[in-house]
Order: structure tokens, then C-alpha cells, then sequence
């Protein structure tokens, strides 16, 4: 091609996608070249997978950088801790060679308050900071960041686990920054001072996300309000407050000037008398999160019945089948249902929540794509019906709170119905899997499942057969987790190039063997193998040993060194390391 | 009357006194208990994000019937399992504290969420609001709700950790969310009987 390199730039910097661009960089050398140096995002989604001198060699005028570290079982603690994900190494070499770095956005990583002051002390253009189920840093690199960032734009430190010393932190913003656009403290706990919140937000006229925490108290949220009408996102505090006739009145009129309010968080500890107070921004909603209000059916009813926009809703299972009904009736444009359990660990059915509300949704929303849904009990019926109606579905996660249930109606396994969901809905991308199961549903899933990226199972199967079926039909497969299931070394010695074709793979308390690891890890050089067992010394164990749990990916950057003692990664040739 | 949120009684009928005997299971029911792994399983994930509750004095199990609780787990633990995260864990685990009330001469219980008050003026004013057909007594004796005429007057009692029936309204509030199992407003003139009320003039 004969274009000049800045024409060949300019059309670059309409593609964003990181695939696309992936694939452009691929066309031939200059177009590599070219790309590389434009590249302005990049995104890391195993921050074990490529080190970052190697990312910082190809790409050297990077503004962006996504990481994500620890594996999604993490969430649910079957990561033991000090596994990894670590962000020190990154944040030293970019400190050094990334001097207009703006954004940093982590996931699962370890992040130390050190690595936070380093953060706002090297970029002098730093805007965007997120830390999603991140841990290791307390308030005081918050400080750090609020005192230091001049330009800060964007501060979002959800669901992290944040050491909470005080809430002194946010008063370290100082008075000439005004650039702040989005706050998400939620998961804090400490409560700031209320006199600095209230002038940040005030000096903030660009601030359109403001999530705050539960010790931020109701009477004082119309004063917030009142100072940020033009707020987008508002995630309220503890929702509940005496009962006083001023203190409505002043949420209600604060809320009725929020014009621009889309999305709604929040709720803790909710005295329904006050939820009035959000009906005039109701008819606008099209986000709202209800997932940690403790309200009952008819409350949530009142609420999402006044909301005919509403694309995205979380909510606990105290809405039961009533409420998904009325939902199915009010909300035609809802893309996104997330339906938390109340109670998870009582057998018994506290609530009436039943797969006929999830049913019904799928009937009533046809723009349902989402689906994340915990209940107790579920039917191959069921799963035909919601598969049939809406085969527009693109994630589609069901949690059985019992494990191993079977379908509550003919005492089948779930295979037929789970198939159901993989056969009608072809463009699925996402789907977790529970109750009862043997191999037949993974046959259906190898079968049909082509579009299908991300893939958790728990408690189910047979056999290696169940695995095979897996790792050999599902095209696109990137993510795989797996537990408590019989799989074994077979279908994983049987499908290793696959392995290379994806992200990761987790299993634990499964039946692979420790020699299966060692010739897995053999074959392929390009891939990480390592064994967590925190029962004690891998090397004295035999062959035929089941390991605890596995964690494969592929990686560019050899094994890793920052493992606690109970990980090893699996050898390259067949000498033991020291 | 709002009847929205009624919380029928397994065995379908009205609240009686003696039904809150222990039990070990509610009426028709066969199917095994499983509710104490609720508190095997806290212990087992809050060891590791470092609680300090001690699983056997937990009682604020919300959303789970008070029967259940005596019942000692049936089933091993499993870690990781549902997969709720933490942070959900303990967020709904602790903003909530459901317990039922019952009004002598209703059919039905209502749930009220303790948490969700911080006051006793506040609790009244919800039971009020729920049973808006009775006059319920002011026990912290402020302005009467109703006046002394021929209609009833029911007076809120509760029962706490040790099962012993008491007045609503003489520890500090957060006390008695702590140690109220369940609530019965109780007609006053049983409640005169039953707990001896010496102050009738009250009533």
C-alpha cells in the first residue's frame, strides 16, 4: 500500500477494538510498526500471560493499560491467598516508561498503598483509576491518589477489598480539583467527613457518577444532591432514616430535581416508607440495583413498575415470581436480570422464587440477553421454554443453590434442558452451568455451543468424556473453570493444543493426576502449569497423586517467580528445579 | 389493611402461643434440616476473611425460620459453594435481621427487618403502618395512638435469646435488635396477665 504512515495512523485510531486491532497489526511488518507505536489501550487479561517490559517494548506510547490477575474462582475463595496477581512489576516499569499514562483499570490484582503513591507521583496526566475486586492497599493510598492527581477524572474502587483506616482520605482532594467526572467509594466503610464531600462535590460540575457508601446517612443525601443535579449514576448511602416528615420532603425534592439521574445503587438497610422519595426519577431509570436491598416483594413490585425503561435490574430473590412477573409486564426494554440469593445457605425455600419468575421474564422481555439467577429449584421444561423464547440470550448463568439438584419435576439430570439453552441461543458467549448433570449435556454443549467463551461448572459429569466433549467442540472457547468434577487426565492430554487457544483453565477437586500436570506442561512449552496443593511438598508426592487444583494458561513470559511455596508451576523438561 | 408482604405460617393457620415450643420441624414437613450449615458455613468462609463472630451465638439468622436453627448441620461444607462473593456475603448477611410478628386476633404473620429501624418509635410506627386495623400501645409512653374508649389495644412484647416473653421497650434499641427472636403484639388485657403489668393505669 502506498498510503503515508500518518494516513495509514489516522484510519488506526478509528479502530478500537483491541481484536481489531490485534488482526490489523498482523496484516504485514510496516502495518505492525505503524500500529504499534499508535496504539494508545491496551488490554492484559491474565497480567501472567506477557510481562510488562514486553508490552512496554511493543508498545511504547500507551495512555491505557487493562490488567487482570487473579483467576474468577478467586471470587468465591477457592484462590488461597498471596497466589499472585501482583501489580508492583507493572507499576515499576510503566512508572518509568510511561510518563503520560492516563488511565490504569485492575481486576484481581494485589495493589499496595506504595504502588498508589507511585501512581500519583509519575503521571502528571493522570485521570482514570479503577480497581475492581482489587486488595492490598488501604485508605491511606487513596490519600495519596486524591492528594496527588491533579487531573483525576475517574476514581472507582468497586467491590475492593480496601483496608479502611479512616475516612480522612477524600479529604486529601484539594480545592483546585474540579476534574472529577465519576466516585465510586461504595465498598468503604469508614465514614468520611461529610463537609468534604459535600464542597468535592460541589466544585465538581462535570461529576456525572457518584457512588457513596453505606455511612453516608439518608438525611444527609438531599444536601448532596442539591449540589450535583446534573448526577448520571447516583449509588445512595444507607437508605434508611427516622421517620421524619423533613427529611422526606427534602429527599423527595432533591431527587425530583435530578433530571439526568439513569442509574440507581445503593440501598443498604431500607425502610420502604423512604423509597417514595425515587419515584419521580423512575421513569427514566434504566439501571437500577436493588441486589443488597433487604425489601419484600410488593416494595421492589411498586419500584420497577414505574420503571418502563429500565434495561438493567439486580435485585435479591425477596422480589419472588410476583415481582419477575410485574417486571415482565413493565419492563419491555430489559436487556440484564442479575437476581441475588437472600438466604444461601438455608436448604429451605425462604422466599417464593421459583424458575416460573425467570420463565415469565424471558416470555415479557424480549430484549433479555442477561441472565445471572440464583434459586432452588429448576426443570428441563423450564430451561426449553426460556431457551425457545428468547434465543437472543448472550449470557446465561444459572445458579441451583443445592448442588447435584436434579430437575425438581422428573428427578432427571438438567442435561436436555441446559442443551436447550445452547441450541436455541447460538450466540452465546457466556453460560455457568449447576444441578444435576452428567456427560450428555456437555456432548450438547460441544455440539452447539460454538460461540461460547466462557465457560464454570461445578458438580457435574461423569467422565473424562464430559471435558472431551468441551475442549474439542467449543470453538471459542477462552475461559474454562471447572470444579468438583470427575474429570481426569485424559481429555486434558487428549486436547493440548487447545489449551493454547485459550486464556486459562481452572479445575480443582478434580481427578487430574500430578504426572498428567508434568506431561501436560512437557508437550506444551507455551503454556504455564501450575499445581496449587496447600497440603504440603509436591515434590514427595507420586504421579498418581490428584492435585488440589490446577491453573493453566498460556503465556508468552515463561513460568512465573512470585508464587507462594504451595504453587508450582509444572517443568519444561523432565529434571526437577531446586 | 395492606397485606402485602403476610408471611402465612407453614401450617397455614392463625399464631399460637404454644407453636412456638420447640419443634423440630414445622407440621407435614419430612424434609431434613439444613439450616444450621448455615452457620457451619460462615464459620468455615468468615475464618478466612478473619471474623471474629462466634458461630454458635449467631442467632441473626435472617430469612430462616427459628425452628431451623436448633437443628445442627446434616451435610458437609462446601467451600466456595453458592458462589456469592464475600463482599455480597456479608453485606446481606448482617444489614438484615427478620423476625416475625404476630397480632393477637390476625390470621396471618407479617416479617419486620429490625435493621431497618434505628429506633423504637420507629418500629411502632411501622406495626402501625402494617396493622393499621389495630391500635398498637405506646409502651415508651408518648402520645397514646388511640384513645381509651372500647377498642383494643395491644401491647408489644417479644421474645428473646434466653425464650423469656418481655416488654418491648426497656434495654437500649440496639439490645433489642440483638436479642429479639420474634414479636407478638400482645392484646392488653392478656398482657396484663401474662406479664404482670403493675402500671394498668397505662393500659
Amino acid at each position: 500500500m502506498g498510503f503515508p504512515e500518518e494516513v495509514l495512523e489516522h484510519v488506526f485510531s478509528f479502530i478500537t477494538s483491541h481484536t481489531d486491532r490485534n488482526v490489523v497489526s498482523l496484516v504485514c511488518k510496516s502495518w505492525y510498526e505503524i500500529e504499534r507505536w499508535c496504539r494508545r489501550r491496551i488490554f492484559v487479561g491474565n497480567c501472567y500471560a506477557v510481562s510488562p517490559a514486553m508490552m512496554i517494548r511493543r508498545f511504547p506510547e500507551v495512555r491505557s493499560v487493562e490488567l487482570k490477575g487473579k483467576p474468577h474462582f478467586a471470587d468465591f475463595n477457592l484462590v488461597p491467598d498471596g497466589w499472585g496477581g501482583y501489580f508492583y512489576p507493572w507499576i515499576c516499569e510503566m512508572a518509568r516508561a510511561y510518563p503520560w499514562l492516563e488511565e490504569i483499570k485492575l481486576k484481581r490484582m494485589v495493589v499496595t498503598d506504595d504502588n498508589l503513591e507511585l501512581i500519583s507521583k509519575s503521571f502528571k496526566n493522570f485521570k482514570v483509576l479503577v480497581l475492581s475486586s482489587c486488595e492490598g492497599f488501604s485508605t491511606h493510598g487513596l490519600a495519596a491518589i486524591a492528594a496527588n492527581c491533579r487531573n483525576l477524572r475517574e476514581l472507582d474502587l468497586r467491590e475492593s477489598e480496601v483496608e479502611d483506616l479512616s475516612g480522612h482520605w477524600l479529604s486529601h482532594f484539594p480545592d483546585s480539583c474540579t476534574s472529577l467526572q465519576s466516585l465510586n467509594m461504595s465498598c468503604l466503610s469508614s465514614e468520611v467527613s461529610f463537609s468534604a464531600l459535600q464542597r468535592l462535590i460541589a466544585r465538581s460540575p462535570n461529576l456525572k457518577t457518584l457512588r457513596l457508601n453505606r455511612a453516608v446517612p439518608l438525611e444527609k443525601l438531599s444536601t448532596l444532591l442539591r449540589r450535583a443535579p446534573q448526577l448520571v449514576e447516583l449509588g445512595t448511602g444507607a437508605y434508611s432514616a427516622e421517620i421524619r416528615p423533613d427529611v422526606y420532603a427534602n429527599l423527595t425534592e432533591a431527587f425530583s430535581r435530578c433530571k439526568e439521574v439513569k442509574g440507581l445503587s445503593g440501598f443498604w438497610d431500607v425502610l420502604p416508607s423512604y423509597l417514595p422519595a425515587i419515584y419521580s426519577v423512575c421513569s427514566r431509570l434504566t439501571s437500577l440495583n436493588l441486589s443488597y436491598a433487604t425489601i419484600q416483594s410488593p416494595d421492589v413490585t411498586k419500584i420497577i413498575t414505574q420503571c418502563p425503561n429500565l434495561q438493567s435490574l439486580s435485585v435479591l430473590d425477596y422480589i419472588e415470581d410476583t415481582g419477575l412477573n410485574a417486571l415482565s409486564l413493565s419492563c419491555k426494554d430489559l436487556r440484564e436480570l442479575r437476581v441475588f440469593p437472600s438466604d444461601p445457605f438455608v436448604a429451605n425455600a425462604n422466599v417464593s422464587l421459583t424458575e416460573q419468575g425467570l420463565v415469565a421474564v424471558s416470555e415479557g422481555c424480549s430484549k433479555l440477553q442477561s441472565v445471572l439467577y440464583f434459586c432452588r429449584q429448576m426443570s428441563n421444561s423450564a430451561l426449553t421454554t426460556i431457551a425457545k423464547n428468547r434465543p437472543n440470550l448472550t449470557c446465561f448463568r444459572l445458579c441451583i443453590l443445592e448442588p447435584r439438584a436434579p430437575d425438581y419435576l422428573t428427578f432427571e439430570p438438567l442435561d436436555v434442558g441446559f442443551g436447550a439453552i445452547v441450541e436455541h441461543c447460538k450466540q452465546l458467549q457466556r453460560l455457568s452451568l449447576s444441578g444435576l448433570l452428567t456427560d450428555r449435556v456437555f456432548e450438547y454443549i460441544g455440539k452447539w455451543a460454538k460461540k461460547l467463551e466462557m465457560l464454570s461448572i461445578a458438580f457435574a459429569g461423569d467422565s473424562d468424556l464430559g471435558l472431551h466433549h468441551v475442549l474439542s467442540g467449543c470453538d471459542s472457547l477462552r475461559k474454562l473453570e471447572i470444579r468438583d468434577c470427575p474429570f481426569g487426565d485424559k481429555a486434558l492430554l487428549a486436547n493440548v493444543s487447545k489449551l493454547e487457544t485459550m486464556r486459562s483453565l481452572w479445575m480443582s477437586s478434580c481427578s487430574v493426576s500430578l504426572g498428567a500436570c508434568k506431561r501436560l506442561s512437557q508437550k506444551m512449552p507455551r503454556l504455564n502449569v501450575e499445581v496449587i496443593d496447600e497440603q504440603g511438598d509436591l515434590d514427595s508426592r507420586p504421579d498418581n497423586c490428584h492435585v488440589e487444583k490446577l491453573y493453566i494458561y498460556r503465556t508468552v513470559a515463561g513460568p512465573r517467580f512470585d508464587m507462594p511455596s504451595f504453587i508450582r508451576t509444572m517443568d519444561q523438561n523432565p529434571t526437577y528445579r531446586s | 389493611m395492606s397485606t402485602g408482604t403476610s408471611e402465612l405460617t407453614a401450617a397455614g393457620g392463625g399464631f399460637h402461643f404454644d407453636e412456638i415450643e420447640l419443634t423440630l420441624g414445622l407440621p407435614g414437613d419430612s424434609r431434613e434440616r439444613k439450616c444450621g450449615r448455615k452457620r457451619m458455613f460462615s464459620e468455615m468462609v468468615d475464618l478466612k476473611l478473619g471474623s471474629s463472630e462466634n458461630p454458635e451465638t449467631d442467632e441473626s439468622d435472617c430469612g430462616c425460620s427459628e425452628s431451623d436453627s436448633r437443628k445442627s448441620p446434616s451435610k458437609e461444607q462446601v467451600i466456595g459453594w453458592p458462589p456469592v462473593r464475600s463482599y455480597r456475603k456479608n453485606t446481606i448477611n448482617n444489614n438484615c435481621k427478620y423476625v416475625k410478628v404476630a397480632v393477637d386476633g390476625a390470621p396471618y404473620l407479617r416479617k419486620v427487618d429490625l435493621k431497618s429501624c434505628t429506633s423504637y418509635q420507629q418500629l411502632l410506627r411501622v406495626f402501625d403502618e402494617m396493622f393499621s386495623c389495630f391500635k398498637i400501645y405506646n409502651v415508651l409512653n408518648e402520645k397514646k395512638l388511640m384513645d381509651h374508649g372500647n377498642r383494643l389495644e395491644h401491647v408489644p412484647t417479644y421474645e428473646d435469646k434466653d425464650g423469656d416473653w418481655m416488654l418491648v421497650g426497656d434495654v437500649p434499641w440496639k439490645m433489642f435488635v440483638e436479642s429479639c427472636k420474634r414479636i407478638r403484639l400482645m392484646k392488653s388485657s392478656e398482657a396484663i396477665t401474662q406479664l404482670g403489668i403493675y402500671n394498668a393505669h397505662l393500659l
